[in-house]
């Protein structure tokens, strides 16, 4: 290239600019809106978490406190109340102390937690089991840290309920709607044959809302967002101890127990 | 050609298959089949003449009627609507459930809730005039109805029967 006069560079340059032009074109009809617009976007209102976890506060939460955080969640997600406990439905629900905590049942800690039955749902496992032996991927852990279940996916098999640990888990042996005693318009059932459980309220997080059972609580429930350091739950952990449900199995559960 | 043909015809009545033959108890025989063929040709011939009428969904609800005559759409244009809201609430689905998304944006770019039992039927709140009428013509029985409720606020007042 040492031979290169004055002529034959600016026909170069002159070539490699048509050429950029070209490709400069493309680039801006790509990149244009229209087709390539999202048609689908999580509303601009809705609280994001790097890490969603729920703290309960045993002192606040006394048996009242716990039944009304049963009863709005069970109305808001059309949870049926089927009585026969061999085919209940329950996504919060009230365990005493030895049962929610086996093998940390120690006599004079638990003194005064022996006779308060303890609130427990889903943990929302960091290493969830039931999503693990899921063979359709309708149970799968959100990037929020939320173990959500798809419905429409699930075919019944209940390996999930087998898998989980705390019982979160219930079954649909019948069609649940004639057990639906409050029945709740904005929320769809299940149907005979599908495994359901608490679901975080990913449906009132995304509208921007709080979970039912934590609006409920009076402040006995404590939501919020792990990963961030000014978030309530870990300003509460930042003060008391908390302890979580069968911390050997390694789950790692994100509900946690300030006693 | 007609030698070969007769040569083959002549062998066949050799084997003697072509005889006439009596058919044991012949009457009742041929009395079923003439009852075989009255049940089969049944549905056929009681609905001749007889066109299923043609579905005709209806979208007159008060909560359309609201709505200014220009805004009188849909979140897509109706011919997509009409081909395609299936495929179009299946995206809705995985959308909402698996991607956590709740907003779509429509053709007129006005932005809206995904969600059948909240969005679509707040309009459309004449289940048996409008979804139904043409399910039942194309006799299909979509699932979708034995989770997310086709009247919400009617089941939800106690109104509405029971069926499954």
């Amino acid at each position: 290239m040492t031979d290169i006069n004055r002529r034959k560079f600016l026909k170069l340059a002159g070539a490699s600019t048509i050429v950029g032009l070209l490709g400069g074109w493309k680039a801006v009809e790509l990149l244009a809106p229209g087709e390539l617009d999202a048609k689908y976007l999580p509303k601009p209102e809705a609280l994001t978490a790097k890490r969603w976890a729920m703290a309960v506060d045993i002192k606040k939460m006394d048996e009242d406190t716990a039944k009304k955080c049963i009863e709005v969640c069970h109305r808001i997600h059309n949870v049926p109340d089927i009585g026969d406990p061999r085919r209940e439905i329950k996504w919060i629900w009230l365990e005493p102390f030895k049962n929610a905590f086996p093998g940390q049942h120690q006599e004079h800690i638990a003194e005064r937690l022996k006779e308060e039955p303890f609130i427990v749902l889903c943990n929302h496992c960091d290493n969830p089991p039931c999503v693990r032996v899921c063979p359709t991927k309708a149970t799968w852990k959100r990037e929020d840290g939320i173990v959500m279940m798809d419905q429409h996916r699930c075919i019944g098999c209940r390996f999930c309920m087998a898998a989980c640990p705390f019982g979160s888990r219930s079954f649909n042996w019948g069609d649940p709607r004639p057990f639906i005693k409050k029945r709740y318009p904005e929320y769809p059932t299940r149907e005979k044959g599908v495994v359901e459980k608490c679901n975080f309220c990913a449906e009132r997080l995304a509208k921007g809302l709080m979970p039912g059972c934590v609006e409920a609580s009076d402040g006995a429930l404590v939501f919020g967002d792990l990963a961030d350091p000014k978030s309530e739950v870990r300003r509460v952990f930042r003060q008391h101890f908390a302890i979580k449900r069968k911390p050997h199995l390694g789950t790692n559960p994100q509900v946690y127990y300030i006693v | 050609m007609v030698d070969k043909s007769n040569k083959v015809i002549n062998a066949l009545k050799e084997t003697g298959f072509f005889k006439p033959r009596k058919i044991y108890d012949g009457g009742k025989v041929i009395v079923g089949i003439i009852i075989l063929f009255a049940l089969v040709a049944f549905p056929l011939l009681y609905n001749m003449g007889k066109a299923a009428k043609v579905p005709d969904p209806k979208v007159n609800t008060p909560e359309i009627q609201k709505l200014p005559e220009k805004e009188r759409v849909c979140v897509e244009p109706k011919k997509y609507m009409t081909e395609n809201h299936m495929k179009l609430l299946n995206d809705w689905r995985d959308w909402v459930v698996r991607e956590g998304s709740r907003d779509y944006i429509g053709f007129t770019k006005k932005k809206y809730t995904m969600s059948l039992q909240n969005t679509c039927l707040e309009c459309h709140s004449n289940y048996d005039n409008f979804c139904n009428e043409c399910h039942k013509y194309a006799g299909i029985t979509p699932y979708c109805w034995s989770c997310h409720v086709e009247k919400p606020e009617e089941w939800a007042a106690g109104k509405l029967k029971e069926e499954k």
